[in-house]
C-alpha cells in the first residue's frame, strides 16, 4: 500500500513535471549563469526560488531532477516493454514448441546470460553510437540507450516465461483444449499466455528497477543520456565532478531522488509478488 | 475405558486456527484412547480434521494453529503440560511419526545410514557401533534386504515402497510406544501398499506397539484397524470395533460414507444413500433437462457402420527416457507395447493397471496428445490420425472428448465457467448465435448438477467434485459419442467419486455414449464398465467381460491384482 | 557423472566460440580498422597495403579462424589508441581488478551466507527484521550511488580513507599486489565494499528465501517428528538443501562482480581491466574491447564449471548419474 502510493507519487510528479515543476530547465531564457552553484535556500547563500539549489549552469535542481526522473522513468519502462515483448514472445515459442527452437533460444538466451547484463549494455551502447553518424548521436542517444538496456534484458524473461509455459502446457486444461482441436496459436494466446504472465508481471517490476538503474549506470558512465537533456544519472555524473569543491547539492539530490525511484519501484514489486503468489492469499 | 494400560488418552482435544476471517474449529470435543498393540483407525474425507489431531498429540501444530481445550495423556502423562525440550524428548523416543509421501520424507542429500544413526543416538545413550548395528536390525525389521550396503544408499536409489520402509525404520529408532501414520499408503500402488500395511500390523503385534492409522480410505481401514474413529467436519461421529462400524454403522454420516465405497463382490446399478456430504451441493435438486428434445440430444442416434466406436490396433509408443547422440545408448521405455481393442458403441471399456502401466498414454493416443510410432486408430469406422490438425480429423474430435483426472488443473483458471464450457461450441460453431450458446451452457450446467449461475463465476470457487462437473460439462459441449475418462474420480473424495460416478452412469444411459473408462481402482471399475482390459508395462494382459473377469480370472497378473484388492 | 561434466565442458566450449564470435564481430562493425590504425592522412596505397598486411581481404571465415588461433594465444592485437599489444594492457592492469573482484567477493559470500542463514533461522527477531529492511534499501542503491555515498562520508567528510586510486603497491614478478600494505589495504577497503554490497543483499535475500522454502519441506516436519534437535535440523538438514540452488546463483553472482568492476573502477579511478574497457568504449578500441568480452565470459564459463563440480560434490543425485 505505501509502495503503491509513494510509486505513484513519483511517477505522478515526475510525469506532470512540464506543470509543476518551478522552472524548465531547456529554456534558456530562465537560465542565467550568474544563479549557478547557488546552495539550497535553507542553507546561507540559497535564495528561496531555488529550494534545491542550482546547478553548475543555473539551472534549479528541483525541476532538472522533476525532468530527469520523467526521462529515467520513460527510458525505463520503455526499455522493460522492449525486453518483455521480446523475452515473452521467444520464451513461449520456446517453452511451447520446444525441439530445435527451443534449443537454439535458449543456448542463445545461455550465451547472452554469460555476459553480465551492465557489461553488455555498455557494449550494444557503444556500438549503437559509433554506428550512428556524429551529428545524430545526441538526438538518437535515448533510443540507443532503450534498445540497449532492452536487447539486454530479454533472456531473464524468456527464461521465466519458458519456464511457466512449460509447466502451464502440461496442465490438463491445455490438453483439454488440444482434445476440443484448437489449433496452436488459439491455445497460446488464450490459454498459456494468461496464464504466464503473472510470473512474468512480477519480474518486470523487478526488471524495471534495475532497467532505471542501468539507464542511471550508463548515464553516469558517461555512455547514456547527454547533459543537454539530463537523466538522473547524467546530472549524478555532472555533480559528482562538484562534490569535492564543497557544492554537495548537485550530486546528492538527484542521488537521492533515484534511490527513493528505485527503492519504491521494488517495495512495488514486492508488494506485486505477494498479491500475485495465490499461495499467500 | 481408560485404564491403568492405557496408552494414549486424549479427552475433549479442541484445536482452533485463528485467521483473518474468524476462528476456525479444526477439531472439536475430541475424545480418543488407545491400548498397547491396538491399531486405531481414523477415518475421515478431506479437511474433516483428521492429520490435525495427529499433529496436535506431538505438539507440531501448523502455525497458527493451538489446542484450545482438552488434555492429551500419554501413559498417564499430560503432554500439553510438557516444555519444548521435553517434548521433543518424546518426539521420536516414545511418539513416532510415519507421513503421507515417502518422496519427500527423507533428506535427499543424506544417506540412510546418516540419518538412522542421527536418530537413533538422538533417542539412545549408545555408542556409534552400536548405533550402527541397531540401524543394520531396523532395515531388517522393517524388509529391506542387504542391509549393509543400504545404509551407505541416498533415497533416490530407493523405490516409493521401498523408501516409506526406511520412513518406518526412522519412526522405530527411538524405540517409540506409540506411532502415528498419516495416510501411509496413499502415495503408493496397490501391491506396494499391501506390503507396507501388513509391514505396520506386524510390527504393531510384535513390539506391542500403540498404532493411530489417520487415512481417508475405508479399504486401509478395513485391512488393519482393530478399533475405528470416524471423523466428519471436525468431530468425532462415531467409534467403535471395525467389524461393527462397516457392518451396521450407526450415525448417517457413516452409512452414506460406507455406502459410496464401491463394493468389490458385486455391481451395483447406482450408488444410493451419498448425498449426506456436501450440503451445499445441490445435485439432486438441480434441474435436468430433457435431452429427447433438447439441442444436447440431437445427434444421439448417430451410429458407426459397423457397431464398433473407437478400435485401436498394434498401437506402439516408446519414450525416451535419457538421450544419447548413439542410439544403443539411448534408454527408452516401450510406454505403448502393440496394444489392441475394439469398443462397441454405447458400451463402457474399463482399462485398468497399476502407475506406469501405459493406460493413460493409451488414452492420450487415442485423443491424438501422443502420436503413434505404429498401429491405427479407428474412430466411428474411420481411420484417423488425431495428432495432425487437419480438416479430416476435426469431425472426428467432435466426436472424441476427454474428462481429466486432476480438477485443480484441468481448468483454466483465468476464464470464466461459461467462455470455458462454451470453448467447443464456439469453435465448432455448432450454435447459431451467442445467445444460444449461452442458454446450451447454462442448459449443460444445470444438467450435471451444478445450476445455470456457475456460467459466471471462475473455476476456484468451486470444489472437486464440482469442477469434475465443469469439466464433464465441457466434455458434453461438442456432443460427443464416445467419452475417455481418464482416472475421473482420482482425485475426489469416496462420497464426491460415488456422485460423480452416478451422474456418468445417468448421462451414458440418457446420450447411448459409448466410454473408456481408465482406473487403477478394481472395485471402481466392477461398477462402471461392461468390459475390461487388464494392463501391464504398456501392454494388455487380459481382456474379458466384466463379471468374467472378476469372479474366474485367467492371467496371472490379474489374479494378483485382484488379490490386493482391499476386502471389506 | 563423468558424461554430465564433459557435457558442461563441451557447453563452456560452445559458449566461448560464440562469444569469440561476437568479439569478432566487432572488429567488422565497429568503424573501418585501417583508419584506426593508420589515421586520416595516409595514402590510398598505403590503406592498400594495410588491409593486405592484416588480411582483411581473406574470407570471412579464414579471418575468423585466425583471429580464434590468435586470441587462444592471448594474442589480441594493438590497441588503436595506445598502440601497445592488448594482452599487455591487460596483464598490467589484472592484478588489480582480480585483487578488487577477490576482496569483494569474500565480503559478499561471508556476509551475505551468515546474514541469509541468520534471518532464516530467527525469523521473527528484530535483528531479522532490520536486516532484511535495510537489505531492501540495499539492492535498491546502484553501485556507483553507493560509491559517491562512501567516498564523500569515508573520504571528503570524515577523512579516513582515500577516495580513489590504488596506493601502496608491492611488486611480486610482474604481479602487482596491494595486500601487503596498510596503504594498499587503506585504498581497496571502499571500493570493495561498494562492488560486494549488491551482491551481498542479492545473496542474503536468496539464502533467506532458500531456507524458508527449505524449512517447509515434509523431511524438516519428519525430522522434528523424530524429535531431533533444532540445530540438528537447522545446520545439518536445512542449510546442506539450502545451498544446491544458492550455488547455481552465488556463481552467476561472481561473474556479476566482474561486471559490476567497470563502475566501480570508475568512480573511485581504479587502475584495473574495468576502468580500461569503459575508456575503450569511447574511443571504440575494438581490440581492447574484443579481448576484456573473451576476458569475462571465460571467468564467467570458469566460475561456473566450479560450481557445476561443486554441484556433483554436494548432490548425490546428480552424482549418481540420473539427474
Amino acid at each position: 500500500m505505501i509502495a503503491a502510493f509513494i510509486t505513484i507519487a513519483c511517477v505522478l510528479a515526475t510525469m506532470l513535471a512540464p506543470w509543476i515543476a518551478p522552472f524548465n530547465p531547456f529554456d534558456p531564457t530562465q537560465i542565467s549563469l550568474w544563479d549557478g552553484k547557488l546552495p539550497p535556500s535553507w542553507i546561507e547563500g540559497g535564495q528561496a526560488q531555488y529550494i534545491l539549489g542550482t546547478d553548475n549552469q543555473g539551472r534549479d535542481m528541483l525541476s532538472t531532477i522533476l525532468y530527469g526522473g520523467r526521462l529515467s522513468i520513460i527510458v525505463g519502462i520503455a526499455a522493460v516493454c522492449l525486453g518483455m515483448a521480446l523475452g515473452v514472445i521467444l520464451g513461449v515459442i520456446s517453452g511451447y514448441f520446444g525441439g530445435a527452437v527451443d534449443a537454439i533460444i535458449m543456448r542463445i538466451a545461455d550465451i547472452q546470460l554469460t555476459i553480465p547484463g551492465i557489461l553488455l549494455a555498455i557494449l550494444i551502447n557503444g556500438i549503437g553510437r559509433t554506428l550512428l553518424p556524429l551529428e545524430m548521436r545526441e538526438d538518437f542517444a535515448i533510443y540507443v540507450v532503450i534498445f540497449a538496456i532492452g536487447l539486454t534484458d530479454w533472456p531473464q524473461f524468456a527464461r521465466v516465461t519458458r519456464g511457466a509455459t512449460l509447466v502451464e502446457s502440461q496442465k490438463e486444461y491445455v490438453q483439454a483444449a488440444r482434445v476440443i482441436g484448437l489449433p496452436r496459436w488459439l491455445i497460446i494466446v488464450r490459454h498459456i499466455l494468461p496464464n504466464v504472465m503473472r510470473p512474468v508481471l512480477v519480474i518486470a517490476t523487478i526488471g524495471l528497477a534495475l532497467a532505471i538503474i542501468s539507464e542511471a549506470t550508463l548515464s553516469f558512465l558517461g555512455q547514456g543520456i547527454p547533459p543537454t537533456t539530463p537523466s538522473l544519472g547524467t546530472l549524478i555524473r555532472v555533480g559528482n565532478e562538484y562534490l569535492f569543491s564543497g557544492l554537495w547539492w548537485i550530486t546528492l539530490f538527484p542521488a537521492a531522488a533515484l534511490v527513493v525511484l528505485v527503492f519504491a519501484v521494488n517495495l512495488l514489486g514486492d508488494w506485486m509478488r505477494d498479491a500475485l503468489n495465490p499461495k499467500l492469499r | 475405558m481408560a485404564t491403568e494400560n492405557t496408552l494414549l488418552d486424549v479427552a475433549n482435544l479442541s484445536i482452533q486456527f485463528p485467521t483473518r476471517r474468524g476462528i476456525i474449529d479444526a477439531a472439536r470435543d475430541i475424545n480418543i484412547n488407545l491400548q498397547p498393540g491396538e491399531v486405531l483407525g481414523l477415518v475421515g474425507e478431506s479437511g474433516a480434521g483428521k492429520s490435525t489431531i495427529g499433529n496436535a498429540i506431538v505438539n507440531l501444530l501448523e502455525k497458527p494453529g493451538r489446542i484450545s481445550n482438552g488434555s492429551i495423556k500419554f501413559q498417564g502423562q499430560e503432554l500439553r503440560e510438557l516444555d519444548d525440550d521435553a517434548m521433543r524428548k518424546v518426539r521420536g523416543d516414545r511418539i513416532g511419526m510415519i507421513f503421507q509421501d515417502p518422496q519427500t520424507s527423507l533428506n535427499p542429500l543424506l544417506r540412510i545410514g546418516e540419518q538412522l544413526t542421527e536418530t537413533i543416538k538422538k533417542s539412545l545413550a549408545v555408542s556409534d557401533k552400536e548405533a550402527h548395528e541397531r540401524a543394520l536390525d531396523l532395515l531388517v525389521a522393517v524388509g529391506i534386504t542387504q542391509p549393509e550396503a543400504r545404509l551407505k544408499a541416498y533415497p533416490h536409489q530407493f523405490s516409493g515402497g521401498m523408501r516409506q520402509r526406511v520412513v518406518i525404520a526412522l519412526a522405530l529408532a527411538g524405540e517409540p510406544e506409540l506411532i502415528i501414520a498419516d495416510e501411509p499408503t496413499t502415495a503408493l500402488d496397490v501391491s506396494i501398499q499391501a506390503q507396507i500395511l501388513d509391514l505396520i500390523k506386524d510390527l504393531c503385534k510384535t513390539r506391542n506397539l500403540g498404532v493411530i492409522i489417520v487415512t481417508h480410505d475405508i479399504g486401509v481401514i478395513a485391512n488393519i484397524a482393530d478399533r475405528v474413529a470416524v471423523m466428519y467436519r471436525g468431530a468425532i461421529v462415531e467409534t467403535g470395533p471395525v467389524n461393527q462400524i462397516l457392518n451396521s454403522p450407526q450415525h448417517p454420516y457413516t452409512t452414506s460414507l460406507i455406502a459410496a465405497v464401491p463394493p468389490t463382490d458385486r455391481k451395483l446399478h447406482r450408488f444410493n444413500s451419498v448425498d449426506y456430504i456436501d450440503g451445499s451441493d445441490s445435485s439432486n435438486e438441480a434441474k435436468r433437462i430433457d435431452v429427447s428434445t433438447h439441442w444436447l440430444g440431437e445427434q444421439n442416434d448417430l451410429k458407426s457402420p459397423d457397431g464398433v466406436a473407437v478400435s485401436v490396433n498394434n498401437l506402439k509408443l516408446s519414450f525416451v527416457l535419457q538421450n544419447a547422440i548413439f542410439k544403443r545408448n539411448r534408454k527408452t521405455l516401450q510406454a505403448v507395447d502393440d496394444v489392441s481393442f475394439s469398443i462397441a458403441d454405447g458400451e463402457t471399456f474399463g482399462l485398468v493397471g497399476e502407475s506406469g502401466s501405459g493406460k493413460s498414454t493409451v488414452a492420450r493416443l487415442i485423443v491424438g496428445l501422443h502420436k503413434p510410432q505404429s498401429g491405427q486408430i479407428r474412430v466411428m469406422g474411420n481411420e484417423v490420425e488425431l495428432h495432425k490438425q487437419d480438416e479430416k480429423s476435426l469431425a472426428a474430435r467432435r466426436a472424441l472428448q476427454m474428462i481429466f483426472q486432476d480438477p485443480y488443473s484441468s481448468l483454466n483458471g483465468r476464464l470464466k465457467v461459461l467462455d470455458i464450457v462454451a470453448e467447443p461450441i464456439r469453435f465448432f460453431k455448432m450454435a447459431s448465435s451467442e445467445k444460444q450458446t449461452r442458454s446450451i451452457v447454462q442448459d449443460l450446467l444445470d444438467h450435471v448438477g451444478l445450476g445455470a449461475a456457475a456460467a459466471m463465476r471462475y473455476p476456484h470457487e468451486f470444489s472437486g467434485g464440482q469442477r469434475q462437473r465443469i469439466s464433464i460439462a465441457r466434455a458434453l459441449a461438442s456432443r460427443p459419442r464416445i467419452l475417455i475418462c481418464d482416472e475421473p474420480t482420482s482425485a475426489l473424495d469416496v462420497s464426491i467419486q460415488a456422485q460423480i460416478l452416478n451422474l456418468l452412469k445417468d448421462l451414458q444411459e440418457e446420450l447411448g455414449l459409448t466410454m473408456l473408462f481408465i482406473s487403477h481402482d478394481l472395485p471402481v471399475v466392477r461398477q462402471m464398465c461392461d468390459k475390461v482390459a487388464v494392463m501391464r508395462s504398456g501392454a494388455i494382459c487380459e481382456i474379458a467381460e466384466t463379471e468374467t473377469l472378476f469372479e474366474s480370472p485367467q492371467h496371472e497378473y490379474t489374479k494378483h491384482l485382484l488379490e490386493l484388492m482391499p476386502k471389506m | 557423472m563423468l558424461s554430465h561434466i564433459l557435457r558442461r565442458i563441451a557447453q563452456s566450449i560452445l559458449v566461448m566460440a560464440a562469444v569469440s564470435l561476437i568479439s569478432f564481430s566487432l572488429f567488422n562493425f565497429v568503424g573501418d580498422p585501417v583508419n584506426n590504425m593508420v589515421g586520416q592522412e595516409a595514402t590510398r596505397e598505403d590503406r592498400v597495403r594495410i588491409r593486405q598486411e592484416l588480411g582483411l581481404d581473406d574470407p570471412i571465415f579464414t579471418q575468423y579462424t585466425r583471429f580464434l588461433g590468435n586470441a587462444i594465444q592471448g594474442d589480441f592485437g594493438l590497441s588503436y589508441r595506445i598502440k601497445r599489444p592488448v594482452s599487455l594492457l591487460i596483464k598490467e592492469r589484472l592484478p588489480a581488478t582480480l585483487e578488487l573482484v577477490f576482496v569483494s567477493a569474500v565480503i559478499a559470500l561471508v556476509v551475505g551466507i551468515g546474514a541469509g542463514v541468520y534471518t532464516g533461522i530467527k525469523r521473527n527477531g528484530w535483528l531479522s527484521k532490520s536486516i532484511l529492511s535495510t537489505s531492501l534499501v540495499g539492492v535498491s542503491l546502484p553501485t556507483f550511488i553507493i560509491g559517491i555515498g562512501l567516498i564523500y562520508l569515508f573520504a571528503v567528510t570524515l577523512r579516513w580513507l582515500p577516495s580513489s586510486g590504488r596506493a601502496g603497491v608491492v611488486e611480486i614478478g610482474w604481479w602487482k599486489t596491494s595486500f601487503l600494505t596498510v596503504d594498499g589495504w587503506r585504498s581497496i577497503i571502499l571500493p570493495a565494499i561498494t562492488l560486494s554490497l549488491f551482491q551481498l543483499t542479492m545473496i542474503l535475500r536468496l539464502v533467506r528465501a532458500e531456507m524458508l522454502e527449505v524449512m517447509q519441506a515434509d523431511y524438516i516436519k519428519f525430522a522434528r517428528a523424530r524429535g531431533l534437535s533444532e540445530r540438528s535440523i537447522n545446520f545439518v538438514h536445512a542449510l546442506k538443501n539450502t545451498l544446491v540452488p544458492v550455488i547455481t546463483i552465488i556463481g552467476l553472482n561472481i561473474g556479476g562482480l566482474i561486471a559490476f568492476s567497470v563502475i566501480t573502477e570508475t568512480v573511485f579511478q581504479w587502475p584495473g581491466t574495468g576502468l580500461m574497457f569503459i575508456q575503450a568504449v569511447d574511443f571504440a578500441d575494438v581490440p581492447i574491447m574484443a579481448a576484456y568480452l573473451c576476458f569475462v565470459a571465460l571467468v564467467f564459463v570458469l566460475v561456473n564449471l566450479v560450481v557445476d563440480l561443486l554441484y556433483v560434490v554436494i548432490d548425490p543425485r546428480i552424482r549418481m548419474g540420473g539427474r
